[in-house]
C-alpha cells in the first residue's frame, strides 16, 4: 500500500549569501521508501531537507514530487521537528488537531485524533498540556500530529536527537513500525548511524561543506526484519562511520577555528 | 580538618513567598482599626480625615439613596466603552505593526511620538473636538488605553517563537490561520499583562475626565464633595474607586487563569 510520492531532487545547490552550503545534489526517493541523509555537522542536511519540503527555495536546481495524493491527505509534505514545535497552549489532542479541525467535520476530526493518539500510545494523555509530558512523549505528539494529516511524504530532521538514549531506541522501533505501516515516502536526517541503518532503504552520505552526495548505499532488507544485533547492519554502520569519520573530524576542527 | 556527621541539612527552600490570605486581611483590618482609634481619640482631625465609621455611614447613605449607583453606573459605562474601544484598536494596530513590515516603522514612529503625551493634557482639545459630553471622555480613555495596548501587543507578536510559525507554514496553514492559531495565543500573555497597565490608566483618565464638566460619575462626585468640604462623601468616593480598581484587577486575574492555564 505504498501511497507515497516520488521525490526527485535535480541538480540542487544552495548558497546563503556568499557561502555555498550545497552543490549539485541529485537524488530520488521512491514511493514508500525511506531515504536517510547523513553527513558531518554543517554539511547542509537541514538545508536539503528544507528544500525538499518546500520550506526553502534552492538557489539552483529543482525538486519535483510526483504521485497520487489520496483524498484524505491534508498536507502532502509533512515535517517532524527536532524541537517538537508543539503549541504549549494546546493540549495534546489540540496539537494533533491543529490542521484537522479546519478541514474535517468535528466527528471525523476527533476520530482521526483518537486514531493517531492510539497509534502513538498517547490516548491517556489527550488532555495533558505539552509541559506535562516527557521529551519522548512530546516527540510522539509531534509524530502523531504529522501522521494525523495522512502525509504522502514525511520529512524528519533529527527527530530523536533531543532525547535520551533509551527513549531514542524505543521511539526508533515505533518509527520503523509506523513508517512501514503507513507506507509513506520518508526523508530522515540524522547524525546517528545506528538510526540510519535501522531505518534507511537508501542512505545518502553527504560530504563536508559544500554538501555534495558522496555515496548512496542501498539496504534491501525490509524494516520489520532489522535487529540491532544484525551483523550485516553492524558492518554497514562501521563502513558508514569510516566514510564520515575524516570529514567529521575536519568539520569539528573548522568549527573550533570559527569559534576561536 | 572538620568532620561531617549527621543528616544532610536541607537548603533547597529558596524564596517561595506564599499567599497568606489571613495576613492580608489582618493588615487591612489593623490599619483601619488604628485609624478609627486615632479618630475616636481625637488624634486625627476628622474634618480633614474622617473616621472609617463616618465613611462607612456616608457610603451606606449613598447606597440607600441610589446616589452611588447613579454615579457608579455612569463611570462603569464610560470605563467599559472607552477601554474596549481603545483595546480593540490597540490590539489591531499592535498586530498590524508586529506582522507587516510595511506598517512597522511608520506605525511605531507614530506610537513613539504620541505615547509620551500626558493624555490628560488632551482633554481640553478633545472637548473642542467631541464636545463636553460623553464623546470627549470616551476619546480620552480610548486614546490613553490605545498606545500601551499597541506596544504590549506588538512586543508580544515580536516574541512569538519563529519556529512555531515555520511549523504552521510547514503544515500548510493560511496566513489568517497562523495569526489566529499561533501568533495571537503566543502574544496573549503580553496582551493580558498590558490589560493590567491599561485598566489602571483607564481609571485614572476616567476620574480626570469626569472632573472636567461632568454631572455624573465618581470623579464628578468626588470633586463636588471636595468643593463642599464634605470629606465623608469625598472619601466614600475614593473608597469606591479603590474597590473598582481591585475588582478590575480581580477580573483580569480570572482572565489570566482562564486563558493562560497552559503556563501554570
Ligand atoms: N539561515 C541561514 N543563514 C546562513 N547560513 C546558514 C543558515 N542556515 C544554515 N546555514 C549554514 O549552512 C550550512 C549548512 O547548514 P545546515 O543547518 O543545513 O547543516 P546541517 O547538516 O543540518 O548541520 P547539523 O548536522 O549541525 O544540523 C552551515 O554552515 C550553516 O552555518
Ligand atoms: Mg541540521
Amino acid at each position: 500500500m505504498n501511497t507515497g510520492l516520488r521525490l526527485t531532487v535535480d541538480g540542487v545547490g544552495h548558497h546563503y549569501g556568499g557561502m555555498q552550503a550545497l552543490s549539485g545534489i541529485s537524488l530520488v526517493a521512491e514511493p514508500g521508501e525511506v531515504m536517510v541523509l547523513v553527513g558531518p555537522s554543517g554539511c547542509g542536511k537541514s538545508t536539503l531537507l528544507g528544500i525538499m519540503g518546500g520550506m526553502l527555495a534552492p538557489t539552483e536546481g529543482t525538486v519535483r514530487c510526483v504521485g497520487e495524493i489520496p483524498p484524505d491527505c491534508l498536507n502532502p509534505l509533512t515535517y517532524v521537528f527536532q524541537d517538537f514545535s508543539l503549541l504549549p497552549w494546546r493540549t495534546v489532542a489540540g496539537n494533533v488537531a491543529l490542521v484537522l479541525e479546519d478541514r474535517l467535520s468535528r466527528a471525523d476530526c476527533s476520530a482521526r485524533v483518537a486514531e493517531v493518539l492510539a497509534l502513538t500510545g498517547l490516548t491517556e494523555f489527550a488532555r495533558a498540556w505539552p509541559r506535562q509530558l516527557s521529551g519522548g512523549m512530546r516527540q510522539r505528539v509531534g509524530i502523531a500530529r504529522a501522521l494525523a494529516v495522512r502525509p504522502a511524504c514525511l520529512l524528519l530532521d533529527e527527530p530523536l536527537s533531543a532525547l535520551d538514549a533509551q527513549t531514542r531506541d524505543l521511539l526508533l522501533e515505533e518509527f520503523a513500525a509506523l513508517i512501514t505501516q503507513a507506507g509513506t515516502t520518508t526523508v530522515y536526517v540524522t547524525h546517528n548511524l545506528a538510526e540510519a541503518v535501522r531505518l534507511g532503504h537508501q542512505i545518502v552520505v553527504l560530504s563536508r561543506r559544500p554538501g555534495q552526495v558522496r555515496e548512496v548505499l542501498r539496504v534491501d532488507r525490509p524494516l520489520a526484519g532489522r535487529g540491532a544485533a544484525d551483523p550485516d547492519l553492524v558492518a554497514l554502520e562501521q563502513c558508514l562511520w569510516r566514510m564520515i569519520r575524516d570529514d567529521a573530524a575536519v568539520a569539528e576542527r573548522e568549527r573550533i577555528d570559527v569559534a576561536s | 580538618m572538620s568532620r561531617l556527621d549527621g543528616p544532610v541539612p536541607f537548603r533547597g527552600g529558596g524564596f517561595a513567598p506564599r499567599d497568606r490570605a489571613w495576613a492580608a486581611a489582618a493588615t487591612l483590618i489593623g490599619v483601619v482599626a488604628l485609624w478609627q482609634a486615632g479618630a475616636s481619640a481625637g488624634v486625627i482631625p476628622t474634618l480633614f480625615l474622617p473616621a472609617p465609621v463616618s465613611i462607612a455611614r456616608a457610603l451606606w447613605a449613598l447606597t440607600v439613596s441610589g446616589e452611588l449607583w447613579k454615579h457608579l453606573s455612569a463611570s462603569l459605562i464610560r470605563l467599559a466603552v472607552g477601554w474596549t474601544v481603545g483595546t480593540l484598536f490597540g490590539i489591531g494596530m499592535g498586530l498590524a505593526v508586529g506582522l507587516w513590515s510595511v506598517l512597522r516603522s511608520p506605525g511605531m514612529a507614530l506610537v513613539s511620538a504620541l505615547f509620551p503625551i500626558p493624555k490628560i493634557a488632551l482633554v481640553p482639545l478633545f472637548i473642542i473636538w467631541f464636545g463636553i459630553g460623553e464623546g470627549s471622555k470616551l476619546a480620552t480613555l480610548a486614546f490613553g488605553v490605545f498606545f500601551p495596548t499597541v506596544i504590549a501587543t506588538a512586543g508580544g507578536v515580536d516574541n512569538v517563537p519563529r519556529g512555531l510559525i515555520r511549523m504552521g507554514q510547514s503544515f500548510g496553514l493560511s496566513h489568517a490561520a497562523i495569526v489566529r492559531k499561533i501568533v495571537l495565543p503566543a502574544a496573549l500573555p503580553a496582551i493580558l499583562s498590558g490589560f493590567r497597565v491599561t485598566s489602571s490608566i483607564a481609571i485614572v483618565l476616567l476620574v480626570a475626565a469626569e472632573m472636567i464638566g461632568a454631572e455624573r460619575g465618581i470623579g464628578a462626585f468626588v470633586l463636588s464633595a471636595g468643593n463642599l468640604y464634605d470629606t465623608d462623601n469625598l472619601l466614600a468616593g475614593i473608597v469606591v474607586l479603590s474597590v473598582l480598581g481591585l475588582a478590575v484587577s480581580w477580573v483580569i486575574g480570572r482572565l489570566e487563569r482562564l486563558f493562560l492555564a497552559w503556563r501554570a
